[in-house]
């Protein structure tokens, strides 16, 4: 059963190996002569203006909600996906039913510009 | 089996203390992505793959979305420590040793080695899962997607200036 994840553990390890080596080298092999323009924080080569903690949109907390409850209705697709073939059409239509009902709510937040940036 | 077990138990105990012990809100949320990944390897060990899936999509993704938000809109700063009262500082450790003692006996009393076995656990893949899901628990199911209905206009009327 377990055999069939075998290139996933592959894959972490590589990741792991690969990242440690990187990081690992660039500690041990890199020249460092720190100056006070090096070790300021990178923001896309600007000035930093002040804390990174400053207050957010709360844009950013509908858009994060949102995605929450799109991601739970991911879920239930993911167990209906493996069985579907053998649900048959009784399958289609149950999930078809789902998938409007949301979409409902899809079209709620449309309408309302919930995902207008500017709005 | 076993090695990979122990390999990621050990990891997730791990970062689970970097959860508590960070001060900085933010890394305690990122050391928490790592301990809900290390239980979903765990799960995967046990033959639970519906449930490791699970774990990562909702828990390392959409649970976390809405810790890393708290983190945000709180303002969360560094942590600063509180003064301790004196009764938790000398009360606590022992009272911490007392209760993992007492969940260790309890653990151990009620399975025995012999039956921690994964072999002894019902088919918990996504199929099994899934037919169950779809064929005996359909209105559950379907009402589910009601709930999310609601929670999206929930979200929507709180979040919005103006409707």
């Amino acid at each position: 059963m377990f055999g069939s994840y075998l290139p996933i553990l592959v894959h972490f390890v590589v990741v792991v190996v690969v990242a440690g080596a990187i990081m690992g080298l660039s500690a041990w092999v890199g020249v460092k002569r720190p100056s006070r323009e090096k070790l300021s924080p990178y923001e896309c080569g600007i000035t930093p203006v002040g804390d990174a903690r400053g207050r957010f949109s709360i844009s950013f907390y509908l858009v994060g909600m949102l995605f929450i409850l799109f991601d739970v209705e991911i879920a239930f697709l993911f167990p209906w996906a493996v069985v579907y073939r053998s649900l048959g059409w009784f399958g289609f239509i149950e999930m078809f039913l789902y998938i409007v009902i949301l979409l409902a709510g899809y079209l709620y937040i449309w309408k309302k510009g919930a995902l207008d940036w500017t709005r | 089996m076993a090695p990979l077990f122990y390999i990621f138990a050990v990891l997730a105990i791990l970062a689970a203390l970097s959860v508590v012990l960070q001060r900085t809100p933010v890394y305690s949320a990122l050391s928490l992505i790592v301990v809900l990944c290390s239980l979903a390897v765990v799960y995967l060990l046990l033959g639970a793959e519906f449930l490791a899936v699970i774990q990562v999509i909702i828990y390392a993704g959409a649970i976390m979305v809405l810790f890393v938000l708290v983190i945000m809109l709180l303002n969360a700063r560094q942590e600063t420590p509180s003064d301790r009262s004196r009764l938790a500082r000398w009360l606590g450790a022992p009272l911490l040793l007392v209760f993992l003692g007492e969940l260790l006996f309890a653990v151990w009393e009620r399975f025995p080695a012999a039956t921690t076995r994964a072999a002894a656990l019902p088919d918990a893949g996504p199929r099994a899962v899934g037919a169950l899901l779809f064929r005996s628990y359909v209105l559950p199911f379907e009402v589910t997607s009601i709930l999310i209905l609601v929670a999206v206009l929930g979200a929507v009327v709180l979040a919005k200036k103006r409707l």
